[in-house]
């Protein structure tokens, strides 16, 4: 059997009940974080009222970010990963459990050698790819605010 | 009613991710790096901005909120430094949560060891 036709096997034996039970897990997991984030917003509006939108933003997602990577230390995120799917991926706090969870796997290495570098082994690429496309952007927005 | 949007939108996001995990096979660092691009083209395109009065949080949880944000940081900083921002913008929008992941990355995988799956 070459990869092509085991791909069309493993097609035809999933169950389709089974994506879109996969799907919704991630809706309702995915859809709880962002409440989350939501509630942490209009609760650091109370608590800070001097500051802005752009600084609330910042702190609601490095609360997320601590979270979610304590729960990862736990071990409790990959139980919620392994629920959920996309829904724990997609969300920041996604990002910070890459973080974390390369982290630990790679203590046994050493905290330099080990931990510090390999860290970013998955968020590295978000990080280089964001600030290469914000930079991208960022001249179009130069160059064509120079004509203007 | 912004609680409502925020779940609802957030959600719609989260499974389009799981969409593209159970179709393509992708890792996460990939969906994790589309989800990026594509809320920086939603911020170019002044797609995010509205979407972000709606839903709130729903749109700036998910990863897509730190492609937007870094596209966002860019242009103000452009905008207040010249050509400059270009480099500085999208860097210190985002500083926050990066710190924070690093440091938290950091002090979780000095305590935690890998429990073996």
């Amino acid at each position: 059997m070459n990869k092509q036709e085991y791909a069309e096997y493993i097609k035809k034996i999933t169950p389709k009940s089974k994506i879109w039970s996969s799907l919704c897990r991630a809706f309702i997991v995915g859809g709880l974080i962002c409440l989350l984030g939501e509630g942490l917003n209009a609760l650091y509006h109370m608590w800070l009222p001097s500051y802005d939108q752009t600084q609330i933003s910042a702190l609601v997602s490095s609360t997320l970010i601590f979270f979610a990577a304590v729960l990862t230390g736990l071990g409790i995120y990959d139980k919620i990963g392994y629920f959920a799917g996309g829904g724990s991926i997609v969300p920041i706090t996604g990002f910070s459990n890459s973080i974390t969870s390369a982290a630990m796997e790679f203590r046994k290495e050493g905290i330099i050698f080990g931990t510090c570098a390999n860290m970013f082994k998955i968020a590295g690429p978000v990080i280089v790819v964001g600030v290469a496309v914000a930079m991208l952007c960022g001249l179009g927005y130069f160059v064509v605010g120079l004509f203007l | 009613m912004i609680y409502l949007w925020a779940f609802l939108i957030g959600g719609l996001i989260c499974a389009l991710g799981q969409l593209l995990i159970l179709k393509t096979n992708w890792t996460p660092a990939r969906i994790l790096v589309s989800f990026v691009v594509l809320g920086a083209i939603m911020q170019v395109c002044m797609i995010f901005e509205p979407l972000k009065k709606i839903a709130g949080a729903g749109v700036t949880t998910p990863i897509t909120g730190f492609g937007a944000g870094l596209v966002k940081g860019t242009f103000e900083n452009i905008d207040k430094y010249g050509f400059l921002g270009i480099f500085t913008g999208g860097l210190t929008a985002m500083s926050a949560g990066i710190a924070v992941a690093i440091v938290s990355g950091l002090v979780v995988g000095m305590i935690f060891k890998s429990r073996s799956k």
